[in-house]
């Protein structure tokens, strides 16, 4: 039987219509899965030197008082990222497999995910160092079973909690306060814990505790999802009262007010277009990393206006690369009305430019750091406005990947657009400014460098006209191809 | 009028549509039936040049819809889903497109008190978006808002399929209304021989691809597709 869904499993796979990006995509996690899998693995063999010969502490203990907050750090990490168990479990239901079979399967499959056995590479290491340097080894081993227990009860408790919204804020609040009190001195919560932990260790009995955890959270898992295989139950797509909305106001921008109020919906009421503004609140904080001298490798001047351009930038460059997919649920629909290009994209356009200018103003605290690095900010934002929205536009064209608005889930890293166009096109975007800078910086001064962006972007705006013609025609030429590659769905 | 001129479609090879000619006269309501696969998507797909032939053109209007976009602005069409925004709730779905064809508010809304028994109630200030709308519901709003804005060409693919059968009869008598109106020219594809022998006075019957009748509604016509299908 389980061969069925593994053959399934299988098929979903290679025969997506998007395998190619898929793949690559596939190969990028992978990168980054032996990545961290190298790093823990690095951390387990370092961190009980480090440990002993630093602070003086016994490891086993001070790794103990600290496990607590690698728990729940698990359980927060896996809430974000892991991916719930999903097999296209509809059309199986009335297909003589009994219930639980379907989801054995689906939790199956999660026991091998990432996220469990991540952990095997920081304590196996760590575990072998102990037991060299004298620690019972049976007792080594019982106090892995017991930590096993506890990363696989994680695994449960996330599916449990992904069904309930508010649960996570709750359980992450209440350690963030917790971790706070610590962190300021006035409550210790691992020396509650540590001991429970370092009981594991010491009591084999207590291992009692984790593995019957562990049981109980499957069965209530596993019990609350076969009882929710039903399409009114869990299955069911959750809808909520909504209001018809007007936008009048934005009628003074004319012919575009149509499509303008459109994308402000789309934005509004889109778990997928609302990351982007998401994103762009992160962008913000991008400069950070830069101005702080946080990096060492972000030194240079010209990073300065790297950054700035990501942090002025951040909502047009990830909603203007969508453009026109944004639409593509409904392609036909504008292809077969009077629409005319140009209005359709000054609405993204409107839109972006408003964006960046709110960024714009709200990474005004960056004045922290000296006018210096708020006047890169301000010429990169005029850079965005004049040079970068046209050609985000132009790339986007390019592109044609469908979006499913509904789904959150490729927000970050979608397989977009890896192809040789658009690539070409991200250079202007970003080596552009720097180079611009550059030549202005070692030239003459920094100031010569923003002038020089600064004219850079004024300059884009001539252009405007001419870059949207050339995306209209591009629009036009490839009109079928993008229909027809909007109708292929994931 | 449309005219259809030596139209084919090819996917990889297999061709599967190939008219030779074919006119659709001005205020005519047009029922295009066939099995699946037949070419009726395909064909309706052509008109509104969301593909391109493999050779052939079709005018509407005397413009060649894959040379101008001039029939736009009086051609309308509900081919499936991907007409409908799913964000939008039905009203303000029926207002964008009013606002792209021209139309105001009021002219929407005066446009919309004419179906409110068509809508049973289901479709106006539902507080749901239409991604949220059960598929009949979704094709009546579809059907409706591709009458806005006075279009005298008029494309309905399937518009009984989903339907219940109080709102199919009140769809029969929309179309006749439309057709009695000479300035319009509807064309409707369904797979039901009855309802379009009911309301349109011009049926072809395509099959992979090819016109293999044409017939001018009468008594006879629905024994005749019967009879037709049956083989």
């Amino acid at each position: 039987m389980f061969r069925h869904f593994f053959v399934l499993q299988w098929k979903s796979f290679w025969r997506s219509a998007s395998l190619t990006s898929g793949l690559f995509m596939k190969l990028f996690m992978g990168f980054w899965a032996l990545w961290f899998a190298f790093m823990f693995a690095l951390g387990g063999v370092a961190v009980f030197e480090l440990i002993k010969e630093q602070f003086n502490l016994d490891p086993l203990e001070t790794i103990n008082r600290f496990l607590i907050y690698w728990w729940v750090f698990d359980l927060i990490f896996r809430y974000a990222l892991q991916k719930m168990p999903v097999i296209n479990i509809k059309p199986l239901l009335i297909l003589p497999f009994p219930k639980n079979r379907i989801v054995s399967f689906a939790f199956g499959k999660t026991i091998f995910s990432f996220f469990n056995i991540i952990h095997a590479f920081f304590f196996i290491p760590f575990s072998i160092i102990l037991i060299i340097n004298g620690y019972s080894a049976m007792n080594v081993l019982l106090w892995n079973f017991g930590l096993i227990a506890l990363i696989y009860s994680n695994n449960f408790l996330n599916i449990i909690l992904n069904k309930k919204d508010n649960l996570i804020f709750f359980t992450g609040s209440i350690f963030a306060i917790l971790g706070g009190l610590h962190y300021l001195g006035y409550f210790d919560i691992t020396l509650y814990t540590g001991p429970f932990f370092q009981g594991l260790y010491d009591l084999p009995i207590l291992i009692f505790i984790p593995i019957i955890t562990w049981v109980l959270l499957v069965s209530v898992s596993f019990k609350s999802f076969v009882k929710d295989l039903y399409l009114d139950a869990g299955l069911a797509a959750k809808s909520k009262d909504v209001k018809t909305e007007n936008l009048d106001w934005l009628d003074r921008f004319g012919k575009t007010a149509t499509f303008l109020k459109n994308d402000i919906k789309l934005i509004k009421r889109n778990k997928r277009a609302r990351s982007t503004v998401l994103v762009s609140i992160l962008f913000l904080f991008y400069g950070l990393l830069f101005f702080t001298g946080a990096i060492d490798a972000y030194q240079g001047p010209v990073w300065t206006i790297f950054a700035a351009i990501f942090v002025t930038g951040g909502f047009l460059l990830s909603f203007g690369q969508f453009v026109p997919s944004w639409d593509s649920a409904y392609y036909p629909l504008m292809m077969s009305q009077n629409i005319k290009y140009k209005e359709y994209l000054s609405s993204k356009w409107w839109l972006m430019v408003i964006a960046t200018l709110i960024s714009t103003i709200l990474a005004s605290g960056y004045l922290y750091f000296g006018w210096e690095v708020y006047s890169a900010i301000l010429v990169a934002s005029i850079y965005n406005i004049g040079v970068n929205s046209h050609v985000v536009l132009w790339a986007g064209a390019y592109v044609k990947t469908p979006i499913d608005l509904t789904s959150n889930k490729k927000a970050f890293g979608d397989k977009q657009a890896f192809n040789t166009k658009t690539l070409l096109l991200s250079l202007p975007k970003m080596a552009l400014p720097m180079l611009l800078y550059a030549i202005g910086y070692y030239a003459h001064s920094p100031y010569a460098g923003y002038a020089l962006v600064a004219v850079a972007g004024v300059a884009g705006f001539a252009f405007k006209d001419k870059v949207f013609d050339k995306i209209e025609n591009i629009y036009k030429s490839e009109k079928y191809k993008t229909i027809s590659a909007y109708k292929q769905k994931n | 009028m449309i005219a259809i001129h030596n139209l084919i479609k090819t996917y990889s090879g297999k061709t599967v549509l190939n008219i030779g000619h074919l006119e659709i006269q001005k205020g005519n309501s047009f029922g295009l039936v066939g099995n699946n696969g037949a070419g009726k998507t395909t064909l309706f797909s052509a008109l509104l040049d969301l593909i391109q032939p493999t050779s052939g053109y079709i005018e509407n209007n005397s413009v060649k819809v894959h040379e101008s976009e001039a029939w736009k602005a009086t051609t309308a069409a509900f081919i499936d889903e991907t007409f409908l925004i799913g964000y939008l709730t039905a009203e303000e779905y029926f207002y964008f497109i009013g606002e792209l064809r021209g139309q105001n508010k009021a002219d929407v809304d005066a446009l919309l008190f004419g179906f409110e028994d068509f809508f049973h109630g289901e479709i106006l200030g539902q507080k749901k978006y239409l991604r949220d709308l059960s598929k009949g519901n979704q094709k009546k709003v579809g059907i409706i808002a591709a009458l806005i804005g006075n279009p005298e060409v008029i494309v309905l693919d399937e518009p009984f399929a989903n339907l219940d059968p109080t709102t199919q009869i009140r769809l029969k008598k929309i179309i006749k209304e439309l057709s009695a109106d000479p300035e319009v020219t509807v064309l409707v594809s369904s797979h039901d021989l009855m309802h379009v022998t009911e309301v349109c006075e011009r049926i072809v019957v395509l099959d992979k691809g090819e016109v293999v009748k044409d017939l001018a509604t009468s008594q006879e016509t629905l024994k005749e597709l019967e009879a037709h299908f049956n083989k």
